[in-house]
């Protein structure tokens, strides 16, 4: 394992915004990105031109930084363009970590937009051309319904191996549910219990529509400071304790066990980055693009043991008042997901961090744990997030 | 081992994969060097780098170790089986179970390979055992 425990705190989150959260009719994604980007630089109390380095990409188009440099007018001494599915935005720290540390830049945007709700025009011929451009000859002839059918696979195995229950993925939904009803930035704000849940249109057995991720628009954006830079700013700084990045697999059909992710992989580096361990842990941002996810993500983060995230997660425990605060945004399930999830989930952590959540605020939370998945439980990135208390 | 008719066809290994579906042939890999079975077929083994990999018949047995029911409106096609299967070589592969409605499709379910024409490629679908 390659250790990474010299940038631990090296770097710090000094700016967090979003923009267009829900539903932002007559916005193309790069308005919406510009949108959270600026609010986010403003945020660092910095302007464009501080702005040196720049992580970002996008589910529709490969050459994304271009266009956003030209948009926003930056010369950015540092690019990373990675696209890993959802898990992009968390995975983009450790590379620019390194790059702050190293003197190539001082200030990093991580940046995302997408009007994937409001933009659905065309939807059918865009799914068409994915299959032509990005093709997956040995499982789309079985037409899957890609990502959902992966997702319901794996819950499958989860429940035949473990003895998980529908009701234990419902919980998950309807935390997520509790924690959106705080939060107004929240699109479905709704009561929903687990009966709710199971009584919604199946979509992909076991997985109802309940227990996917919402389609929404929304952008959002970080500016990632170097640590002597981050001092100086408005907001309290969120250091960067530990980050990483794992990828296994693309197609479902060749992940080696349906119930372990690599986020086994990314968490324990990430906590061995940071010298902490899950017990140390105030808060969790799992990228809950599925219920299924929670569970996964809980068990292979070593928040319990495997098998054990259904029973984990059952009354109320990672609700509003539970023994771990999971998702307090409202996660996807409830609050946004515009195709990629991976940069709300920092940013929530950020919000949690500075103590800037309002009724959902999670009190005296010291340190958070962000966690990014991508394509089809194929690539996972976790990072360990504190303020200046924990040193 | 069974004849590779298919050997001999130009391009990459998914072509000839894809052409022995049509003629109605189901082969796998296995690496000549650590002799592992490989699916989806490769240039190269994905265990150990070799790019010795032969084409096989497997024995077509295998056992269903995740299931889906994709939901789908009747002018859709309706509710559609989606399986991960087990090949007792020790690969794994999606396809669909057929001869059974979806929803009795059961992990642990036994099932035997079957090549079927679909709008004129062969498509590789499972029978319960």
């Amino acid at each position: 394992m390659t250790t990474t425990n010299s940038l631990r705190g090296s770097a710090a989150i000094t700016g967090a915004a979003t923009f267009g959260c829900g539903e932002a009719p007559g916005f193309t994604d790069i308005e919406l990105l510009a949108r959270a980007a600026t609010a986010a630089v403003a945020d660092a109390g910095l302007t464009m031109k501080d702005i040196d380095g720049l992580a970002t990409c996008s589910l529709s188009a490969v050459m994304w930084p271009m266009p956003v440099i030209e948009y926003l007018g930056l010369n950015p001494s540092y690019v990373d363009g990675t696209m890993l599915g959802g898990s992009s935005f968390i995975a983009h720290l450790l590379p620019a970590m390194r790059a702050l540390q190293a003197g190539q830049c001082r200030h990093v945007l991580i940046c995302y937009g997408s009007a994937n709700r409001s933009s659905a025009f065309g939807r059918r011929e865009i799914v068409a051309s994915r299959r032509f451009l990005d093709p997956q000859p040995y499982e789309h002839p079985y037409q899957p319904a890609l990502p959902v059918s992966a997702y319901a696979l794996a819950a499958s195995r989860h429940m035949h191996q473990y003895g998980t229950t529908r009701e234990q993925l419902a919980e998950v939904a309807v935390a997520a549910r509790a924690w959106a009803r705080l939060n107004p930035e929240a699109l479905m704000r709704g009561p929903l219990s687990i009966a709710d849940v199971l009584a919604s249109r199946m979509v992909s057995d076991p997985l109802t529509v309940r227990d996917c991720c919402l389609v929404t628009d929304g952008a959002g954006a970080l500016v990632l400071s170097r640590a002597d830079e981050a001092r100086d700013r408005p907001r309290a700084p969120v250091y960067v304790l530990g980050s990483a990045t794992a990828v296994w697999h693309r197609q479902i059909s060749s992940m080696r066990d349906l119930t372990v992710t690599a986020a086994t992989q990314s968490g324990a580096q990430a906590f061995a980055a940071a010298g902490l361990a899950p017990k140390d842990i105030d808060m969790v941002q799992l990228y809950d693009a599925f219920s299924i996810n929670t569970l996964l993500f809980l068990e292979d983060l070593g928040f319990c043991a495997k098998g054990e995230g259904g029973a984990f997660v059952q009354g109320g425990a990672i609700a509003p008042g539970g023994r771990l605060p999971v998702n307090t945004n409202g996660g996807g399930l409830s609050c946004v997901h515009p195709g990629m999830y991976g940069v709300f989930a920092l940013i929530e952590a950020v919000r949690q961090l500075r103590g800037e959540a309002g009724e959902r605020q999670v009190a005296g939370a010291r340190t958070a744990l962000a966690h990014g998945n991508g394509g089809t439980l194929s690539s996972q990135a976790t990072a360990i997030l504190a303020t200046e208390a924990l040193p | 081992m069974g004849p590779d008719l298919s050997a001999d066809r130009p391009g990459g290994v998914q072509a000839r994969h894809q052409a022995a579906l049509d003629e109605g042939r189901f082969l796998i890999q296995r690496c000549s060097a650590c002799d592992r079975a490989v699916f989806f077929p490769r240039e190269l083994c994905p265990h150990c780098g070799s790019t010795a990999l032969a084409r096989q018949a497997p024995a077509g047995t295998g056992t269903v170790v995740a299931v889906t029911t994709v939901r789908r409106r009747p002018e859709d096609g309706g509710d559609l089986n989606v399986s991960l299967v087990d090949l007792d070589e020790g690969v794994c592969l999606m396809s669909r179970v057929e001869g059974l409605a979806p929803d009795d499709v059961r992990i642990g379910l036994k099932v035997r390979a079957r090549v079927v024409q679909h709008d004129g490629r062969g498509l590789l679908v499972f029978d319960p055992a």
